[in-house]
């Protein structure tokens, strides 16, 4: 009966997860190699893949810096007052409880070229919205949350002792930091890192409402698969979609890895 | 380092957790702190300490006033409680940390290293992690660390908590002994009487936040100055009506008078026993228990119960046995006032001169 119910749980999971990769792969290899190469090579799919990748790396450095630090605050400040923290460490959850197409229409609103602000900027060169600057702002909404709750737990697991002898010690707070506290962390920021990237490679709602999905402009991998769906170009959207998954894959190895590493 | 504390004070919330706290202590002096649970020892080792900042009062250190000086510029050593060891640092990285923070040389650093290992008794752990240590290893280590930077004065806060009772009486002499080697000032906080009886120059009694008593051992053991303290040192009986015992009748002359009694003051035995049978109570044996080294006997006189010891040497007792009972000296106490009394009718009422 076990090993009934056993077996039962591979076969969904096999199913959910492994054969729409494997739908995936085959229909990018539907025209054979050239048909992926011309896929992924065609220069509205190079610009997608190059706009995804600037987002992933300006997202998840800005949110590791923030998110850490905000965790330390959250955790190790006793000067922000209880209420403060309280309210703050709601909102920390805010993205897990809004869709992020509402995230995204919610920027669109704030900053968008109507708006006070958005005009204002625009006037100055800057735009926000249907731009660079939006994408990344509507992702950091949606991953915000991610390396916070990694690491607020363990910063109260290991509790304030060990920093205040070192502080006794001599060691201030920078020292203090690098050198008793990163070490006990960083494990679980390499996994809330991890998760960021993979969130933020797939993210498509909270984008797609900022950025217009404009071609060579705005499009990123996601709403250009999107695109090629609606356009019924199906080797091209199965060959960007496939590097989104390999990409997806890497991380999850990699995600194991820094899990393990974790748990020591 | 000569240490004075000056009307020192501390709320939490509404919590008044130290209030008016004075104190002096010489250099090179080993303090215990002693008080039940949650009368304020950590917080006062931590205001020392520059971890928790004074409500109002002044700390000084060799007379100048330190309370605006962070920490890390106090050059103070401290034990926590739970150790607090840098759990991924090696037993010798815990030890360097402090020297290195100090930008001490490499060379010295490692002479300082070898020279706190070879002290605390680690010799051979040097590469080990706190999780491969025992419990009693891991407190040398934490010792070593905090020694390591030479500070001035070493705060311990229950150093020997976590620690089986004999590797604990080893290790305190071993603390005794290196700190008269060193001639730090040290304050230990500690729950367990005879540990600060045993190694304290001097004992402070601290209660809901107030200093009740600080005076040598002796003082404290012998001359209390507050009933708390005389009830809190010791295995002290409370009697509320103290001239019911025969030599007290004096102190019921006052009004509200209250007696202690501890064990040591009070002798049971046989008629035979007594050389003046006339100062002895008559009561009747409630429980014996034996200690190891002596029987623990308690004794019912009329509605008042003691507790004393007696030798294994002496004739055995037994529960419901009439016995005599000769109360020596009690501590007495009333609103106003606090005094030790000595038995009024052993001296002998009647001097016959031959
Ligand atoms: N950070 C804090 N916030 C609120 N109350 C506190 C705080 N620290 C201590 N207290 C309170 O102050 C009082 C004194 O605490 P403290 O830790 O100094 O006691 P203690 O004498 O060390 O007790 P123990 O022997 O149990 O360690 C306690 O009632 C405690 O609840
Ligand atoms: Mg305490």
């Amino acid at each position: 009966m076990r090993k009934l119910w056993i077996s039962a749980t591979y076969v969904i999971f096999a199913l959910l997860l492994g054969a729409p990769i494997v739908r995936i792969a085959t229909g990018a290899w539907a025209d054979g190699w050239s048909g992926f190469a011309s896929g992924i090579t065609r220069p509205e799919a190079q610009h997608a893949l190059l706009m995804t990748g600037m987002i992933v790396v300006i997202v998840t450095v800005i949110n590791t810096l923030f998110g850490v630090m905000l965790a330390l605050y959250l955790v190790r400040a006793p000067w922000l007052g209880k209420q403060l923290r309280r309210v703050l460490n709601s909102i920390v959850d805010l993205p897990f409880a809004v869709s992020p197409v509402i995230g995204g229409l919610m920027i669109v609103l704030l900053l968008g070229p109507d708006t006070v602000i958005g005009s204002l900027l625009s006037r100055s060169g800057i735009d926000i919205v249907y731009a660079l600057p939006g994408m990344v702002i509507a992702t950091l909404f949606v991953t915000f949350p991610l390396i916070i709750r990694e690491v607020m737990p363990v910063l109260q697991e290991i509790g304030d002792q060990q920093e205040e002898a070192a502080q006794m010690l001599g060691a201030y707070p920078w020292t203090i930091f690098w050198r008793v506290t990163w070490p006990s962390i960083q494990w679980s920021v390499v996994y809330g890192v991890v998760l960021t990237v993979a969130r933020t490679l797939g993210e498509f709602g909270a984008v797609l409402v900022v950025s217009g999905n404009i071609l060579f402009r705005t499009q990123t991998a996601t709403t250009l698969v999107y695109q090629d769906v609606e356009n019924f170009n199906l080797t091209a959207a199965n060959a960007v979609a496939l590097v989104l998954a390999a990409g997806s894959v890497a991380l999850l190895l990699f995600m194991e890895w820094a899990k393990s590493r974790r748990a020591r | 380092m000569h240490v004075e504390v000056r009307g020192l004070n501390k709320r939490f919330g509404e919590f008044q957790a130290v209030s008016n706290v004075e104190f002096t202590i010489g250099k090179g002096q080993l303090i215990g702190l002693l008080g039940p649970s949650g009368g304020g020892k950590t917080s006062i080792l931590r205001m020392l300490a520059g971890l928790e900042s004074p409500d109002s009062g002044d700390i000084l250190f060799h007379g100048r006033k330190v309370n605006g000086l962070p920490p890390q510029e106090r050059g103070i050593g401290f034990v926590f409680q739970n150790y607090a060891l840098f759990k991924h640092m090696t037993v010798a990285q815990n030890i360097a940390f402090g020297l290195e923070v100090k930008k001490w040389p490499k060379a010295k650093i490692k002479e300082r290293i070898a020279e706190l290992v070879e002290l605390t008794g680690l010799v051979g752990f040097e590469k080990r992690y706190p999780h491969q240590l025992s419990g009693g290893q891991r407190q040398r280590v934490a010792f070593a660390r905090a020694l390591a930077p030479e500070p001035q004065l070493l705060l311990l806060d229950e150093p020997f908590a976590a620690i089986d009772a004999k590797i604990r009486h080893e290790l305190r002499s071993w603390l005794r002994e290196m700190i008269d080697r060193l001639g730090i000032t040290s304050i230990f906080v500690t729950h367990d009487q005879d540990e600060a009886i045993e190694v304290a120059d001097q004992i402070m009694i601290i209660n809901k936040g107030r200093l009740e008593q600080k005076g040598t051992p002796r003082e404290i053991y012998q001359d209390p100055q507050t009933p708390f303290v005389a009830s809190f040192i010791g295995e002290s009986t409370l009697i509320e009506d103290i001239g019911q015992l025969r030599g007290f009748a004096d102190a019921a002359a006052l009004g509200g008078t209250k007696g202690l009694v501890r064990p040591e003051y009070v002798e049971v035995g046989r008629a035979n026993e007594f050389a003046l049978l006339s100062a002895t109570e008559t009561g009747t044996v409630s429980h014996i228990h034996f200690r190891g080294s002596e029987w623990l006997v308690e004794v019912k006189i009329g509605d008042i119960k003691l507790t004393t010891y007696r030798s294994l040497e002496k004739p055995a007792l037994h529960p419901g046995e009439e016995v005599h009972v000769l109360v020596h000296r009690a501590y007495l106490f009333n609103e106003t006032d606090s005094w030790v009394t000595e038995n009024r009718l052993k001296v002998d009422p009647l001097p016959v001169h031959i």
